[in-house]
């Protein structure tokens, strides 16, 4: 199976520090990539060159290339469309100063969806599979800036989800959300996984157990082993990969 | 080890007790302090207070003389003569006339330029240009306004009389003009400061969403930012309402009601300006001259107010 997602060679660097260094793997259409390590080894720099939100950090020098369905991602003419092919949920909540509810319809109104039923049917449908519709189906009009830490980081999801992303990037989205509502999510991506392909950037090795097809484990900018999840957690090639995911340091 | 009594070999003790002693210093003042802050903090609402009731004294003499409504009266006349001792008349329609028509002139050119320099200089222009810009804004605001009189009579006016065929060369557009170009440093450093005050990451995640820089700063800029920039509007407005030495120059100081913009017209503070130096301390005509310093500090308030209202409700309402 051709690979959805592919790192060649990709190195980035902050000034004179290396971000990453030489990443090679690669995510198929459908499967939910894992990527675990340890803090500032460079996990959410890797995120943030699949949708060249890497070029916000003027210091950031991108080498080598990432690719999706073949394409590499710097040689495409247009930006803004890569990033909306893409959804993006960041470890801190980030609610835009809009409403509920155009937090969620704003991706979708820019595609030109005006209709207020369709709108409202894709609305209710991404804040569902953020398992936040309970909490907000009475006061869609509040401020999204108003909601508390975890409703924001699903209030992200769902905005991610209204994109309706081929590839779909969570950078630590259980942070700020409680146990019982990150298995729901958790659930709600393994449904999504029939229409897109995840990337899920995580501190909690069992949340890379549960949910990961292929698992990567990612120190000191070096990407140290990835492959299957069983292989990882069972059979590691390198003995510090065991250690790490085992929770012997991290 | 006990250290009770620090003596001249044990300095890390002896430290400890100064220290001590500072702090307990520091914990007995902290009432005055406190007294102290809060007398600094009521000064500002004294001064207010101070300045209407002064105002309000110098106007005294002569506001039981003054015919408020009605014909020929305060708000519906342009005659004004206060100078004449035997039949003075006190009409200031026109002076309020003047006073918002050269105010909404130059708000209508300092707000959409401002805003945009505003939006060019925190979103779109390189670090080093972005540094000279606020030079140059900082500069612009520096200018004292009777050099923009000068620039007003000796350049807009030549160049309106010669464009537009304008009979006078300083009118209200003149006006205008001048206190428009006088209010752009300050909407645009203000209102740069609340969209720089907007936090990366709203920038970031829109940007996500594949929206443009456009889009960015229209969606989620400008609802972010809306009281300050409102904010820095209003404080041009402000501006512009209480500019004295610039419009005393550039409208012409008539007191009409004009009919065009190339019309000259007059304003509450230039007609303040223009005859105290005639008044006569103690006389109808300097307690007139108040009475225009009155209406004008009850206009200032009132907008002031309302803008405070307007920043309220919308915090209210729950923006950032």
């Amino acid at each position: 199976m051709p690979a959805h997602l592919e790192f060649l060679d990709l190195t980035v660097r902050y000034g004179k520090k290396k971000a990453l260094d030489e990443i090679t793997m690669s995510a198929a259409r459908n499967t939910v990539l894992a990527i675990v390590g340890p803090a500032n080894s460079g996990k959410s720099t890797l995120l943030k060159t699949i949708n060249r939100t890497i070029d916000f950090i003027t210091i950031a020098k991108v080498e080598g290339e990432v690719r999706i369905s073949g394409e590499e991602v710097r040689s495409m003419p247009n930006v803004y469309a890569l990033r909306r092919r893409i959804g993006m949920v960041f470890p801190l909540p980030v609610g835009l100063p809009l409403s509920v509810y155009d937090n969620v319809a704003y991706a979708p109104r820019r595609q030109g969806i005006h209709d207020k039923a369709q709108l409202d049917e894709i609305v209710e449908r991404c804040l569902r599979d953020s398992v936040l519709w309970d909490e907000v189906k009475d006061r869609l009009d509040l401020l999204g800036t108003r909601l508390s830490g975890g409703q924001q980081q699903r209030l992200t999801l769902a905005r991610a989800l209204s994109l309706d992303p081929e590839i779909l990037c969570l950078d630590e989205f259980s942070i700020a959300i409680d146990p019982v509502t990150t298995m729901k999510i958790e659930e709600v991506l393994t449904r999504l996984k029939e229409k897109m392909t995840i990337v899920l950037v995580t501190n909690l090795t069992q949340q890379a157990r549960r949910m990961g097809d292929k698992v990567a484990f990612i120190n000191d900018s070096q990407l140290v082993e990835w492959g299957d999840t069983n292989q990882m957690f069972n059979a590691p090639v390198k003995e510090i990969t065991g250690r790490y995911l085992n929770g012997e340091f991290g | 080890m006990p250290s009770s009594h620090p003596s001249s070999n044990t300095p890390p003790a002896a430290r400890k007790g100064w220290r001590a002693a500072v702090a307990g210093i520091a914990d007995s003042i902290e009432k005055p302090v406190e007294v102290l802050i809060r007398v600094c903090g009521w000064s500002s609402i004294f001064l207010v207070a101070a300045i209407f009731l002064f105002v309000l004294l110098g106007a005294m003499p002569v506001l039981p003389k003054i015919e408020w409504f009605g014909e020929h009266a305060f708000f519906t006349s342009t005659e004004w003569h206060a100078k004449d001792d035997h039949n003075p008349s006190y009409g200031v329609l026109g002076m309020i006339v003047g006073n918002f028509a050269v105010a909404a002139v130059a708000m209508l050119i300092a707000i959409p330029l401002g805003l945009a320099a505003a939006v060019y200089i925190s979103e779109f222009a390189g670090s080093t240009t972005k540094e000279w810009l606020k030079i140059g804004i900082e500069v612009l605001a520096a200018i004292p306004s009777i050099v923009w009189g000068f620039i007003a009579v000796t350049i807009i006016g030549p160049m309106l009389q010669k464009y537009t065929g304008a009979q006078w060369g300083t009118n209200l557009l003149n006006g205008g003009i001048v206190l428009g170009l006088m209010s752009i440093p300050l909407i645009v450093s203000l209102a740069e400061d609340s969209l720089r005050a907007v936090p990366d990451s709203y920038r970031e995640a829109a940007m996500a969403l594949g929206a443009n820089k456009w889009e960015v700063v229209r969606r989620v800029l400008f609802p972010a930012a809306k009281t300050g920039l409102v904010a820095s509007c209003m404080l041009g407005v402000g501006r512009a309402i209480g500019e004295t030495m610039a419009v005393l120059l550039a409208t012409g100081n008539k007191n009409q009601i004009p009919d065009s913009l190339l019309d000259p017209v007059t304003t509450l503070t230039a007609a303040i300006a223009s005859e105290m130096g005639d008044a006569v301390t103690g006389s109808d005509h300097m307690a007139s001259l108040f009475t225009i310093g009155l209406l004008l500090l009850i206009i200032t308030c009132a907008i002031n107010l309302t803008a405070n209202v307007f920043i309220r409700g919308h915090k209210k309402k729950g923006a950032a």
